[in-house]
């Protein structure tokens, strides 16, 4: 092995089909900040298959190196070979810190490497810190989100967390400079478990939820499809985006994409608006970095107020109506 | 061997979480007091496995790894429709981080003997790292798939799995032995009749301790756990809790001036 400034903090570059993944940059902003403190070097780790365009993005991140794992049976994700190959890499390079997205291909990537090299994995993080032992502190929701738990792993490394889309901010340079390379990977000619037959996607509708400046989230006690039009009105109105609690997910109101909680996505704009939301832990987890928070629900004692600035009891049916007519009115003089 | 095994959790009831408190000396939670239930998303793999079962005869066996005063919540799988039940429980494994918990499983698992398909829900509602089905795959040297919404057992022992990513879904194609964790939208878990009640008395519940499976001391428990907890604390937040009150107008003016301060409008 050469030289070797590539043992310090990795991030996971995720990518399909050759777009990267948001959550990917914000880890990287992260990196950034945590290397600062410990004098360290972030590391871009890209595997994939003519993904070298990719690299530049990821500097301008924050990576002081991005390592290219390009071979062909990468080119799809399929977790056998992209576990191995993060093996062969974390065992060439020994990183101190390995960071993924908690993304349904991180949250079942990340494991299956951990088990590999016998390490520690957090899940679900939503903030890192280091301590005074220059430990990688992860900082986990438990219990619905209700029980703030900070884990180490003082003895193995890497110390390996995933982490929340939308719980870091990605910070943007064009044009930093850093070192870009590929790296030698052995995978055998293997048959690779599961053969993907097909992949479906369908682009999501609309403002993503993580970028937003104005979310407006609506709960159960929106009751039907046809009031929560008002909620995507409202969103519309004030240039946002509609997120959701899960029961309007299960009920078809709302997308998987849209649920805002521990097991969907972490939103912190400018200003949230809950709409019919009862605000249990599992949904607060994912809103209370919002900056201002007015919530309206006709129960007097939701939970959801506890989290609020503004605090609404009243009935969305009375309040919506005319505020849509007020606000639209607002907006044209 | 037609056989599958379901590792179904037992876990406190979500509505009485309200009720946990901390022990700061030890940092561990207290959960006295707090019923069980099975991890919601268990049941609908247990469901995935009679549904094969249905189709293709053999047998399906439950994998809990808990302390041993959870029978009644795995009575509850075996009311289902599961064969029979393996409870791995010894001192030795307490406070277990996941891949500890995973080492345990796979033993458990090699314990019960030749198995195609292992099923597990996707994460459980109190720890919900959603780590176990990767990490049992691992060191179980079998392919594992996460996310599951669709499982169709073809004859030939081999599987059409549906995974579900982000806005969208990919579909593959599986050869058995696999590992496999659940969601929801996979299908409805069957309720449990009054005869299954009855049936579940009278079926094995075995309990195993470490002594059966002889896992190094060292790689399981809290002390054998790569993972720490450093801290602990319940959540509090910072808001200004403000009451917006009068009249629906005066509220409706009051609101979109807030939402002008914010410089939104």
């Amino acid at each position: 092995m050469t030289v070797n400034n590539d043992n310090g903090i990795w991030v996971f570059a995720e990518q399909r089909s050759g777009d990267l993944h948001e959550v990917s940059l914000e880890l990287l902003g992260k990196a950034r900040e945590i290397a600062g403190q410990a004098n360290s070097m972030v590391t871009a780790v890209l595997p994939g298959h003519n993904i070298r365009h990719l690299a530049q993005t990821l500097i301008d991140h924050g990576a002081d190196s991005v390592l290219i794992a390009d071979d062909p049976q990468l080119d799809t994700y399929r977790l056998l070979p992209y576990a191995l190959a993060l093996e062969c890499l974390i065992r060439d390079y020994q990183p101190e810190i390995f960071l993924m997205g908690a993304t349904a291909l991180g949250v079942e990537l990340a494991p299956r490497v951990a088990a590999k090299v016998r390490t520690g994995l957090s899940a679900h993080c939503i903030d890192l810190n280091l301590n005074e032992k220059g430990h990688l502190l992860q900082v986990v929701p438990g219990w619905g989100g209700g029980v703030i738990a900070t884990i180490t792993c003082p003895d193995h490394r890497p110390q390996m967390a995933t982490v929340m889309p939308g719980a870091m901010k990605a910070v943007c340079h064009e044009g930093r400079e850093g070192d870009i390379r590929n790296v030698e990977i052995r995978l055998p000619e293997d048959h690779f478990g599961p053969r993907v037959l097909e992949i479906k996607k369908k682009a999501p509708e609309g403002l993503p939820l993580e970028k937003a400046e104005v979310v407006i989230a609506g709960g159960w006690g929106i009751g039907d499809q046809e009031e929560w039009a008002m909620i995507e009105e409202l969103a519309g109105i004030l240039k946002g985006a509609v997120g959701a609690t899960r029961p309007p997910v299960d009920e078809g109101w709302a997308q998987e994409g849209q649920m805002i909680g521990q097991s969907g996505k972490t939103v912190r704009p400018t200003l949230y608006i809950g709409v019919g939301i009862s605000g249990v832990m599992h949904h607060v987890v994912g809103m209370d970095q919002s900056k201002h928070v007015i919530s309206i629900n006709s129960n007097p004692n939701a939970e959801i107020f506890d989290v609020s600035d503004v605090i609404v009891a009243e009935d969305f049916r009375k309040i919506l109506p005319p505020l849509l007519k007020e606000l639209k009115s607002r907006l044209k003089d | 061997m037609n056989r599958i095994i379901v590792c179904v959790k037992p876990v406190p009831d979500p509505r009485h979480w309200d009720k946990v408190t901390m022990d700061p000396a030890t940092m561990t939670l207290k959960r006295e007091g707090i019923p069980s239930i099975l991890n919601p998303l268990d049941k609908h793999a247990l469901e995935a496995a009679l549904t094969i079962r249905e189709s293709r005869g053999g047998e399906v066996v439950s994998l809990t790894m808990a302390p041993p005063f959870v029978d009644s919540i795995l009575r509850e799988g075996l009311a289902m429709g599961a064969d029979r039940a393996v409870l791995l429980s010894d001192p030795a494994f307490a406070g277990s981080d996941t891949l500890a918990t995973a080492l345990i499983l796979a033993a458990g698992c090699k314990w019960i003997g030749e198995f195609d398909l292992v099923l597990c829900g996707n994460l459980s509602i109190d720890g919900s790292t959603a780590q176990i089905c990767s990490q049992l795959g691992e060191l179980l040297d079998l392919p594992s798939v996460m996310h599951v919404i669709g499982l169709e057992w073809l004859d030939n022992d081999r599987a059409i799995i549906t995974q579900r990513i982000e806005h969208g879904r990919v579909r593959m194609e599986a050869a058995s032995p696999i590992v496999v964790s659940v969601l929801k939208e996979l299908n409805k878990p069957r309720y449990i009749p009054f005869t299954g009640i009855l049936e579940a008395e009278s079926k094995e519940l075995k309990v195993i301790s470490n002594q059966d499976l002889k896992i190094d001391p060292g790689l399981i428990g809290l002390n054998g756990s790569p993972t720490k907890m450093a801290g602990l604390e319940v959540r509090r937040f910072e808001r200004k809790r403000e009451r917006v009150e009068g009249s629906i107008d005066e509220i409706v003016q009051a609101l979109a001036d807030k939402i002008h301060q914010y410089g939104i409008i």
